[in-house]
């Protein structure tokens, strides 16, 4: 599939010569080699950022920020958000919310998703980890699946006097690989990116990440060694239990010569 | 479309050119956008009076205002059309009615000449009233054409002074016209009565409002948002849902845009061929004051009026968007002959509530992405291609080996036994 896909990418950029560097178009942050200092302001325009990246926006109290990433089967993703306020301002309520490719809002399972702060502090620290990503979901469950996901940063509750101040904001996305522990059977046809089926090379998209070693094809866990290595120890074990009942060396009562 | 691809890539070839310092040969023409997809931005500054006050950084907000403008002029990436409007500016008479129509085109949208646009700010002098809903109107005349992203950038140091136009309704009405236009505001040392307004005006249109108080502000706000309409984004199609799923529109895999009314069902139509999954989001946006618990619900349903799936979401407080999604992965055909598509209908419905007072038309955006991609394989275990992992696992493959082991000695002992006796 990937193959053919830059394969096809490949005949694309041969045949529009008349457009240089399309291939290069994506606003992919590591194009710039730095990590993205703005941000978003709604889903579609959500600036991409890279796990493990540091992105930094200025805004005012009361934008919605976005931004989306990526991330991969067996990964639990922890979406850390700081906020800084400026030096004089009243009490403060800011949420970090994440949602998923399909635009399905996605549990904390730990981490202060909303927290107010005081008049005065300088800054606000949120954070939210999500739940392991699987390989497959019934549709009708609401599980985290490989794909986009959006964090969406704002001020929930701020008085008048407050909106508009200048606030700068700082996220940065880990995660956790969890292991065979989560691995489901089934995969995905496709990970769950918006605008996926009408994606071109050479056009704005919805999204153009790609996790740091492509989407995983979700046919190996760890499960692989775990059963392995239990047939050999079972073998192992079957081989000692034949032992013992045969005594060591020779049986006594067979006569000599047989 | 392909116009629009192609300009898409060359505004973002552009950009990777530019940050990686490269200098762009003259000849490197493949990416400058024809006039028609070309990003605009219009910068709306109030001249009004009361620009004169000297409070930003000891100088007047004229003075800050004009030296904003001169830096943005200078960054502005090249492929953004942009243009200046002000309002007041002309006018310095009581007249409410000669004041409230008093907006100018200072320079025109279009391809920029720094010089000249410089030139026409230096004459600025602050004169008049504060019409903020003609202006609007008038810039959105401004940017009107083309299929690029369209940004309006207010500046203003004091609310609207011509009621009863209410510039909040204005701003909704001209998002409500075209696709794609957005309204940033900003207010130079604003007053309470000015935020609510400006931000009113901002979240009817999915902009953003900031207070500025020093003139760097200004310009860094400024700059970054006309760098944010240089920016290459998904332009959304506009589409017009039915209330029944009978009268629904076709839909293929895109962005659309529509509009839900307060109460009203959005239905629209997918055709999903065996074998492939059907991937819909919806996203409405509350652009005006809304009650504070809010959610919205999309179904697939067959054509004969059986929910298969649906996505629900509810929310509660401040918010710009509530959204959800659903997937549906059509099973495959089991026969030759039945490998026609199925009509899957999506209904969309949200229960917003408006506030006392305000304007239930035109209905809330709304964003619908449509996906139908291949579908996914069948799981029929729960674990992966029915593996099995842990402790528990390795114990009792040790133990049933070590009893089967026993069992085998124990039963070729007893054979052999046997074999002597006979």
């Amino acid at each position: 599939m990937r193959i053919a896909r830059v394969l096809g990418a490949a005949a694309l950029l041969l045949g529009l010569a008349a457009a240089p560097a399309a291939a290069d178009s994506s606003p992919s942050p590591s194009a710039d080699g730095g990590a993205p200092t703005q941000a978003g302001t709604s889903f579609r325009t959500a600036t991409e950022i890279e796990q493990g990246q540091r992105a930094t926006a200025s805004g005012s109290a009361g934008d919605y920020l976005y931004w989306s990433f990526p991330a991969d089967t067996g990964q639990r993703p922890t979406v850390k958000a700081t906020v800084k306020l400026p030096d004089t301002h009243a009490a403060q309520t800011w949420q970090v919310d994440v949602y998923d490719g399909l635009r399905r809002r996605q549990a904390c399972q730990y981490g202060a998703q909303t927290r107010t702060a005081a008049p005065g502090t300088s800054s606000v620290e949120l954070a939210c980890v999500l739940r392991t990503v699987r390989a497959w979901a019934e549709p009708w469950a609401n599980d985290p699946l490989p794909g986009t996901y959006y964090v969406r940063l704002t001020v929930t509750g701020v008085p008048t006097s407050d909106l508009g101040l200048p606030v700068g904001a700082e996220v940065r996305v880990d995660s956790k690989d969890m292991g065979g522990a989560a691995a489901v059977d089934g995969s995905l046809a496709q990970p769950l990116v918006p605008g996926v089926a009408m994606k071109t090379d050479d056009e704005a998209a919805l999204f153009d990440l790609d996790p740091d070693d492509g989407w995983s094809s979700g046919w190996w866990s760890d499960r692989w060694v775990w059963t392995a290595a239990g047939a050999v120890l079972a073998a192992l074990a079957g081989i000692g239990g034949y032992a013992l009942t045969r005594g060591s060396g020779r049986p006594r009562q067979v006569p000599p010569g047989m | 479309m392909i116009i629009s691809k192609r300009f898409a890539a060359g505004a973002g070839a552009l950009l990777a050119a530019l940050a990686a310092g490269l200098a762009l040969p003259a000849g490197a023409a493949a990416g400058e956008p024809t006039g028609e997809d070309a990003p605009k931005v219009d910068l709306v500054l109030d001249v009004s009076g009361s620009m004169r006050t000297r409070d930003i950084d000891g100088g007047s907000r004229m003075a800050a205002a004009k030296r904003a403008f001169n830096e943005v002029l200078d960054a502005t990436p090249d492929e953004v059309r942009l243009g200046i409007r002000t309002l007041g500016a002309d006018y310095p008479g009581d007249d409410k009615k000669r004041g409230c129509q008093d907006t100018a085109r200072l320079y025109p949208v279009g391809p920029l000449d720094r010089t000249e646009a410089k030139a026409a700010v230096a004459t600025l002098a602050p004169t008049g009233w504060t019409p903020i809903g003609p202006a609007l109107l008038a810039a959105a005349d401004d940017l009107d054409g083309g299929t690029g992203s369209r940004r309006i950038v207010l500046i203003s140091d004091g609310e609207d002074t011509c009621a009863p136009l209410d510039p909040c309704e204005v701003a909704r009405e001209i998002a409500a016209k075209g696709i794609g236009l957005t309204i940033d505001t900003l207010g130079l040392v604003p007053n309470a009565k000015m935020r609510q307004q400006l931000s009113c005006i901002a979240e009817a249109t999915g902009g953003t409002y900031t207070s500025v108080e020093h003139a760097d502000e200004l310009t860094d706000r400024v700059s970054q948002l006309v760098d944010r309409a240089a920016e290459p984004v998904v332009t959304p199609v506009a589409t017009e849902g039915a209330d029944t799923c009978a009268k629904a529109p076709e839909l293929t895999s895109g962005l659309f845009t529509d509009r839900a009314e307060f109460g009203q069902q959005r239905w629209y139509r997918v055709q999903v061929p065996p074998g492939k999954e059907l991937r819909a989001s919806v996203s409405v946006s509350a652009d005006r004051a809304v009650a504070p618990s809010y959610g919205v619900l999309l179904r697939a349903v067959t054509g004969h009026g059986r929910e298969i799936v649906r996505g629900e979401a509810a929310g509660d407080g401040r918010t710009d968007v509530v959204s959800t999604g659903l997937r549906y992965p059509e099973a495959e055909a089991g026969d030759e002959d039945e490998e026609t598509a199925e009509a899957v209908c999506l209904q969309v419905t949200h229960s917003f509530a408006a506030r006392a007072g305000v304007k239930t038309t035109p209905g809330l955006p709304l964003e619908l992405t449509v996906d139908v991609v291949d579908g996914p394989s069948d799981a029929d275990d729960v674990a992966s291609f029915g593996l099995g992992r842990g402790w528990w696992l390795l114990g009792v493959l040790v133990l049933v080996g070590f009893l089967a082991g026993l069992v085998w000695g124990w039963v070729s002992r007893w054979r052999v036994a046997v074999w002597r006796t006979n």
